[in-house]
């Protein structure tokens, strides 16, 4: 293993306090069960899965609850052994405060494992092994949920980037997975390699991790031809494009995707998951949580998914009525409701801070000076996205400004001197403008709709005029008929009167 | 004196021509404000702004005969689209015509539908499945809600229900973190 | 209030911190005004940021905006401040509080505020002066030598307020100055004075203007491309004019030292709200105002053509701002 030489720079990108070093000084730790796991039916990008147990049955650990329905769908899995005690819906963790479909499992304390097949990677199709890990459970572990199945449908990949970065502050679960589950790590990059005949995989992982770097290092093999690269600590350097280029140099604008130019991009928690259901038919039934922030002991947690995190966040020195961001102090969002269960987006709970209350203030008017251009890693002009959507103008947006080329990424928002928050309104724009295409879509189909219906009226009309001109031809016939027959008809009543009379 | 006439004179023919042509040449079929118009509505097709359909409405306008606030499911964006599009002032929505309401789809009571047909009559987009004496369903994706469905139904059988909000429509909404105003 | 998950933390940077960065690095350029001039330009600071202060608030108050976190950002202290340093110190009280009342109420509030004007505030009130109050905007004190004891003459603090009339004797012209009046008399100008005795207080003022942006410059307030553009542009031009006819023509080493040259280049185009937002469009807008105040100073009717300059570009804004759009990443 060689560490590759050139490390392209993208613009932008801001270097906030990394605050990682509170929750990796105790090794990955594991609670005793939860009384209840509240497992969200879908957490993924994609269909709703079908439901196919029922209440009162008895599951074991790593059997299927929710089979995928499409191909955009994934399955969702039982992380202990139990009874499912309710399907209904219950807070889960999302930004809306919505409720969705949770199936809520009442634990027996014997965590059985159901029967476990692992797979022999050498004599399967590769058809066979995507149906397989469909029903796995593998989404993107990085916090896009991306079903894994669709993304190892593709051919021609001449790279293979595994996402180690980690960039947001605080967050340290992949760092910690990586030294800690480094074998599966290994074996997962290893079967992706295999699997789509990838001759080359670039690990891109940022120097503020030298443990797991040198764990990496005494662990890769140098003639499996796989590339470390270490990077400099930016945020967002974690993310799929910015990476790209970091590692390879290359642009790739928001219509392409990575896979038509021959790279995939893999989260370092994803491909452990793909490794532990190849090796030992494992699906997906924990993750690594971070658990830090204003806590008396942060951790790192490998949580079963469902596990109430309340039970983390007090395991880690937390107080229940604390406020609770998911995710980094960037991207994440703060939970409306703290009663819900680990998820296999959850990378991360981040209990508010002081300073991070200090800093939310009021919104003072832009003065562009510019800040966010500089930092911004999508070389956008966030000043130009906020003026037109606060002014509510979203023709201009989509092509010329190319707001969905945004990534959310927050380091616009985070220099902004007069706390503007740009995110919030990028997010409300985007909304907007999909929303409107979708009504659009909704009124031409409507429109369509309406015209046929017309049109329809309008032929049947003439097609009943048709009918009765061509009744009352025929019916003047027959009347004519009918005519002659009653005259006859009286005739001969009148001539047979005659005739009696006659008598 | 003389020339100046000719001047003008020629001027006003070679103008005069090149109209001519252009009439001819660059003229354009049916009537495409008309179109723009109905792009712009957002085809309920529920006859609450006075006119059998989004259409007519939109020739209405065209032609001068109706006014840009008659629609309550377009709302105060559709008003200020057509306001931009035509040129003319925005005004608040009339409320003779009715108030915006909720997306909402109808849905039939099927232990109450008699088959009698006269609702899948009224619907202007047919999404209303049924036949004479069969049981009557809305198709809910061609729903537009609105709401023609429920004046002819004899036993009062159709409801209108209210979209809800789930994680799958919800969307983010307008920063509303203003600088307050002492007013 | 700013909701936490926006993100949840923010550098340490408002614009207050931006506003009173830029007052600290024109501090030493004060420190050696009042060395060379006395604390006259002083009392006219505390004068007349008082009264833009109050004018704001009004202003404020009148449009219902909340005054507090608008007066604590320092735009209208920072306006107040480069209006004071760009008139002679001698000015009467009432000519300065009219122009501050132009920079102010006129190009900022009426136009919606900070961050909607179109115009550079302090250099509207400054033309405004200069074109309704000439001989009073080219009376500058005479260059003095440094003198220590200056900064503890109190009595010159608020010397505006005794003497209502300009003594003549003790106010002279400015170098550009003298310079116009030269070349409209006609006389060859290399004859009134020589380059290097020109060591006098305006130039070290120019160099103490220089060190308080490249201040600037490094702690990252602004980025190199307006004040580069500016001063390249203005070497250029008048190096190019002196080659063509150095009899009329000064050279471009005196452009760069007299006049505003510095001061306007780190501290007055570099006003964020009336200058473009691109970085090229930022290099044009530099090269452009650098041209023009070129053209003014040698062909124009008034000695120092930046604040027209400035204010004739600020009119071309969204047009360069539109047409140097940078490409998003991934679009060739």
């Amino acid at each position: 293993m060689n560490i590759s030489d050139k490390i392209f720079k993208f613009f932008g990108g801001i270097k906030p306090e990394g605050h990682k070093q509170i929750s990796t000084r105790n090794p990955i730790k594991r609670l005793p069960l939860p009384k209840e796991l509240i497992i969200p039916i879908r957490q993924h990008v994609g269909k709703m899965p079908n439901i196919v147990v029922k209440i009162g049955d008895r599951v074991l650990k790593g059997q299927i609850l929710a089979e995928p329905v499409a191909n955009m769908s994934a399955a969702t899995h039982a992380s202990t052994s139990g009874y499912v005690k309710e399907i209904k819906p219950m807070n889960i963790p999302h930004p809306s405060g919505l409720p969705d479909q949770c199936i809520v499992i009442e634990t027996d304390g014997k965590d059985e494992w159901i029967r476990l097949k692992k797979i022999d990677i050498e004599n399967i199709s590769l058809s066979n092994l995507l149906e397989k890990l469909k029903h796995s459970g593998v989404v993107g572990l990085g916090g896009a949920t991306f079903p894994s199945h669709i993304k190892l449908n593709a051919n021609r990949i001449q790279t293979l980037i595994v996402n180690a970065a980690e960039c947001e502050p605080y967050i340290t679960c992949d760092d910690m997975a990586m030294q800690e589950m480094t074998q599966d790590f290994v074996d997962g990059v290893n079967l992706i390699m295999h699997i789509l005949n990838i001759p080359k995989t670039i690990i891109g992982i940022e120097d503020n991790k030298p443990q797991a770097i040198s764990k990496l290092n005494s662990v890769l093999d140098s003639s499996k031809n796989i590339h470390l690269k270490i990077i400099p600590t930016v945020y967002p350097s974690g993310d799929e494009k910015r990476l790209i280029y970091l590692m390879l140099g290359v642009k790739i604008p928001k219509e392409k995707r990575p896979t038509e130019l021959g790279i995939q991009v893999f989260n370092v928690a994803t491909l452990i998951s793909i490794a532990r259901f190849i090796n030992y038919g494992e699906p997906v039934i924990s993750r690594v949580v971070t658990v830090t922030g204003a806590l008396g002991q942060p951790n790192n947690y490998q949580a079963l998914i469902g596990t109430p995190i309340q039970q983390l966040i007090k395991d880690a020195g937390g107080d229940p009525s604390q406020e609770v961001i998911m995710g980094g102090p960037m991207m994440g969002f703060k939970l409306p409701h703290t009663d819900v269960g680990v998820t296999k987006a959850m990378n991360c709970l981040l209990a508010v801070t002081d300073e991070m209350k200090s800093k939310a203030s009021t919104e003072m008017p832009c003065i562009r000076c510019t800040k966010c251009v500089e930092v911004c890693p999508a070389q956008l002009q966030p000043q130009e996205l906020y003026w037109h959507a606060k002014s509510k103008q979203f023709e201009k947006l989509t092509d010329d400004y190319k707001l969905f080329d945004c990534i959310e990424c927050g380091c616009c928002s985070y220099v902004c001197p007069s706390n503007i928050p740009l995110v919030q309104y990028y997010r409300y724009a985007k909304s907007e403008i999909r929303e409107q295409a979708k009504s659009s879509e909704i009124a031409d189909i409507a429109r369509d709709r309406n015209e046929f219906r017309l049109f329809r009226l309008e032929r049947e009309k003439k097609e009943r005029a048709e009918r009765n001109a061509q009744r009352r031809a025929q019916v003047s016939d027959e009347d004519k008929k009918k005519l002659i027959e009653e005259k006859k008809v009286a005739i001969e009543a009148a001539m047979k009167r005659v005739e009696e009379n006659e008598e | 004196m003389i020339e100046a006439i000719l001047i003008t004179l020629s001027i006003t023919i070679l103008i005069g021509l090149v109209l001519g042509y252009a009439s001819i040449k660059l003229k354009t079929t049916g009537d495409p404000i008309v179109d723009k118009i109905d792009k712009i509505l957002p085809q309920t097709q529920c006859g609450q702004c006075g006119y059998p359909g989004c259409k007519p409405y939109a020739t209405a306008i065209a032609n001068g005969e109706a006014d840009i606030n008659q629609c309550p499911p377009g709302g105060d964006d559709g008003i200020h689209k057509l306001a931009d599009l035509l040129g003319v002032e925005y005004k608040p929505l009339n409320a003779e015509h009715g108030e915006p309401k909720p997306k909402s789809v109808a849905i039939i009571d099927e232990s109450t539908c008699i088959g009698c047909t006269l609702c899948i009559q009224a619907c202007p987009v047919d999404a209303i499945v049924g036949a004479a004496k069969q049981m009557h369903t809305i198709i809910e994706k061609e729903c537009t809600g609105c709401e023609l469905c429920l004046p002819p139904c004899p036993v009062d059988c159709i409801d209108m229900q209210v979209i809800p909000e789930t994680t799958e429509n919800w969307k983010w909404k307008y920063p509303i973190y203003k600088i307050e105003q002492q007013n | 209030m700013t909701p936490l998950d926006s993100p949840a933390i923010k550098k340490n940077m408002s614009v207050s911190v931006i506003m009173f960065t830029v007052t600290l690095a024109l501090i030493p350029a004060l420190i050696a005004q009042i060395g060379f001039f006395g604390l006259q330009i002083l009392g006219n600071l505390i004068i007349g940021i008082s009264f833009a202060l109050i004018l704001e608030a009004v202003c404020l108050k009148l449009r219902h905006y909340p005054i507090k976190p608008f007066l604590k950002d320092g735009s209208a202290f920072l306006t107040a401040w480069l209006l004071i340093i760009s008139i002679p110190s001698s000015t009467p009280i009432w000519v300065m509080l009219v122009g501050l009342f132009f920079s102010i109420v006129i190009s900022k509030h009426a136009y919606g505020g900070i961050g909607s004007n179109p115009f550079n505030p302090a250099m509207i009130g400054y033309a405004v002066l200069l074109i309704s109050f000439p001989k009073i905007m080219t009376n500058w004190p005479s260059a003095e030598q440094f003198d220590f004891n200056n900064f503890l003459n109190f009595s010159q603090l608020f010397s505006m307020f005794a003497s209502i009339d300009i003594v003549d004797g003790i106010v002279s012209a400015t170098p550009l100055d003298k310079i116009k009046t030269a070349l409209f008399l006609g006389e060859p100008i290399n004859n009134s004075f020589s380059i290097f005795d020109q060591f006098n207080a305006y130039q070290i003022m120019s160099i103490f203007y220089l060190i308080g942006g490249l201040y600037l410059m490094i702690k990252k307030i602004i980025t190199w491309h307006l004040p580069v553009s500016l001063i390249l542009s203005i070497f250029v031009f008048s190096f190019i004019l002196h080659q063509i006819n150095p009899d009329v023509f000064m050279p471009s080493l005196f452009h760069l030292m007299n006049g505003a040259t510095f001061l306007a280049a780190f501290f007055i185009i570099t006003d964020p709200v009336s200058s473009p937002t691109t970085l090229r469009g930022k290099i044009i807008f530099g090269v452009m105002v650098g041209l023009i105040t070129v053209i003014i100073r040698n062909f124009g009717g008034y000695p120092d053509g930046i604040a027209f300059a400035v204010i004739f570009m600020n009119i071309f804004v969204p047009l360069i701002e539109k047409f140097t759009q940078p490409k998003v990443f991934g679009y060739e």
